[in-house]
């Protein structure tokens, strides 16, 4: 067990596998100088330049390139640097690397890791803060996963760049500098949620930077109401037999999550829940998203499109 | 045709049959979409088939190629069997991709085809990783990027292109100008001298030929390709063409006139190769006998892909994704 931060987790993840496997390789913008938060730092000297590209500015086609290289059998890590900026390569996600497969009847795979970290962070305004894993969960092919703790990020990221298929992965931008210890010999599956608490009266189900709101909302809780969290960590396909056996026995749901409540994937969870669990349900299901706004810049307004853990904690006692 | 010095006969022999059969397929698919076989969008390449057997001709097996959304032409040229790429078009489970991708995501990776695409310009993007695969891994093989005249005005043609430059990627990029995209002319919406000019601003050599001449084409094709195999870097061929058909093969081709159509069937790349290959002295029964010959490929071809079955609706499950495999709920 070594105790990492967020941020070191990625890197030691994709340095374990770009030491197992010479066909992994990462590209983006300033990789060489360690990307825009530093999470390829050092990298470059470990494994040279042709393993740790520099690219210009050209995100569409550092996606699509990485279709093409990983059509032949390389393991490409693509650097987004935002979320928000892979918006510019969403054809070579969605109907490049996501179909390639499927639409050449399965002479291909495209194993590659978008990495697009998310959320808001530090007055980072409209165009560097979104939340859009719902998006990518709608697309039929990709993997998407949003690791909170460093060990996820470690061995999320593994279980990630191992996988044939293309996987958006989702790093919070929040949670860089947030220290955990991460057992390295750890081999943890994609598809497969965190109990982080067990709890009798309420399944809270969450994942990425919000759970932190829902750790500090715990101590909020008067009278001291059960609460089961469950950490989904992958958004798709997501952990259904965890949150449904965990609703089976609570009789409510909430879902919390940084996105945009509308259509976001708290939605998904909602309605598989009325569907399989409707006869259980001892309250109506709920969802904490942000409201259907861009998100400002101003640090007050910013706060406000936040969950915060007071209405997390509102929240809970309203069910009971 | 004026007589040429120092034709190849064989050689334009070669060339012939591989436009014939692209011609053939052509033929067949069109009269397949028009008759209610195929069902989806078919975009021929009529009237372009020299780009494709000039240029493939130069390529190994090994050798790796992107197409468009009309790339029937380039994907027979480089070796794919025309049975498996009719059962495709038919949605036939003996297609190249199954039936689940149809004519414009043929692909058939064993000859090194990576693709036909649905969407312009996006093939370009693929070729360079291709490339840059090859690059990374020390191999040998090189890309050809086959992409229209319509995709030089796409973001994804300078990022290409500058990256495959930046990295000095083993590609040669085959830009096949038809003259339209879709129902516009292309000229009408692209400013500056045109495609080859993008190119060279780049730094990457480029050059402009006679795209319905095959001659041309070889030549032009066999001195790019041999600079992109000595690790000269990225290559840029403009073949000039004309698209005889429509955009589709349910497009009537209302914005252009019938006699601009007619005109340019004087420019036909298998009339033209014909008639040199009569003034070199071919007899016309050898001419007669390649048709004949491409015609009953594709006739059996067609046969056969008609008699195949339907995929298993299981079918429609596979090959999504490894991680949960879907099924009906």
């Amino acid at each position: 067990m070594a105790v990492m931060s967020y941020l070191e987790a990625g890197k030691a993840a994709l340095a374990a596998e770009m030491r197992d496997d010479a066909s992994v390789w990462a590209l983006g913008e300033d990789l060489g100088r360690g990307g825009v938060f530093g999470q390829y730092r050092g990298l470059v000297d470990e494994f040279g330049p042709a393993r740790i590209v520099d690219t210009p500015i050209s995100e569409a086609t550092i996606m699509g390139a990485a279709v093409g290289a990983a059509l032949l059998g390389t393991r490409p890590v693509v650097e987004m640097r935002f979320a928000d900026f892979a918006l510019c390569a969403v054809d070579e996600l969605v109907n490049q690397a996501a179909k390639a497969r499927y639409m050449f009847g399965g002479q291909g795979r495209v194993p590659l890791v978008a990495r697009q970290p998310i959320g808001m962070w530090r007055s980072s305004a409209a165009q560097h803060s979104q939340s859009l894993e719902s998006w990518y969960a709608h697309i039929p092919g990709l993997v998407v996963v949003c690791p909170f703790t460093p060990a996820d990020n470690y061995g999320l990221l593994r279980a990630a760049i191992r996988c044939d298929d293309p996987v958006v992965y989702m790093e919070h931008k929040d949670l860089w500098a947030m220290t955990g210890e991460v057992d390295e010999a750890a081999d943890l599956p994609l598809g497969k949620a965190r109990l982080v608490r067990e709890g009798s009266d309420v399944t809270l189900v969450a994942w990425s930077g919000v759970l932190r709101a829902v750790e500090a909302a715990l101590p909020l809780l008067q009278d001291g109401p059960s609460v089961e969290v469950i950490d989904l960590r992958t958004i798709y396909p997501w952990d259904r037999d965890m949150v449904l056996d965990s609703v089976r026995r609570t009789g409510r749901l909430l879902v919390v999550h940084e996105a945009v409540a509308t259509g976001g994937f708290g939605a998904e969870i909602a309605a598989t829940v009325a569907e399989a669990l409707f006869g259980n349900l001892k309250a109506p299901v709920r969802r904490l998203g942000a409201p259907r706004i861009p998100i400002p810049y101003s640090p007050p307004l910013e706060e406000a499109c936040k969950i915060s853990p007071a209405q997390i904690a509102e929240t809970v006692h309203g069910m009971l | 045709m004026a007589a040429r010095a120092n034709i190849d006969v064989e050689r334009l022999l070669a060339h012939y049959r591989a436009m014939a059969r692209i011609r053939a397929f052509e033929e067949a698919a069109e009269r397949a979409h028009q008759e209610g076989h195929v069902k989806g969008a078919v975009h021929l390449s009529i009237g372009q088939e020299a780009v494709a057997a000039g240029v493939c001709i130069h390529l190994k097996r090994e050798d790796l190629i992107t197409t468009t959304h009309r790339g029937h032409g380039h994907t027979i040229a480089k070796g794919a069997d025309t049975g498996a790429m009719l059962a495709e078009l038919l949605g036939r489970a003996s297609g190249t991709c199954q039936g689940k991708g149809g004519s414009l995501h043929i692909a058939d990776f064993s000859i090194g085809m990576l693709g036909a695409n649905g969407v312009v310009a996006a093939g370009l993007t693929i070729a360079v990783g291709a490339a840059h695969a090859v690059k990374l891994r020390g191999e040998r093989r090189i890309v050809v990027c086959f992409f229209g005249d319509g995709a030089t005005n796409r973001g994804p043609f300078l990022e290409s292109l500058n990256w495959a430059k930046i990295y000095e990627l083993p590609v040669l990029f085959v830009c096949e100008d038809n003259g339209f995209a879709a129902s516009t002319r292309t000229r009408a919406m692209s400013a500056g001298p045109g495609p080859d000019a993008r190119a060279e601003s780049l730094g990457i050599p480029a050059r402009t030929i006679d795209g319905n001449d095959v001659i041309a084409v070889d030549e032009a094709a066999g001195e790019l390709v041999e600079r992109v195999r000595a690790g000269a870097g990225p290559q840029f061929l403009l073949a000039r063409t004309y698209r005889l058909k429509g955009h589709t093969a349910s497009d009537l081709g209302a914005y252009r006139s019938a006699a601009e159509v007619e005109a340019r069937k004087a420019d036909d790349p298998l009339k033209r190769a014909a008639e040199l290959l009569k003034v070199s002295g071919v007899a016309d029964e050898t001419i007669i006998a390649i048709d004949a010959e491409a015609r009953a490929e594709i006739a059996a071809a067609w046969k056969s892909a008609l008699g195949a079955p339907w995929p298993a609706v299981e079918l429609a499950f596979t090959d999504v994704q490894d991680v949960r495999m879907p099924s009906w709920r």
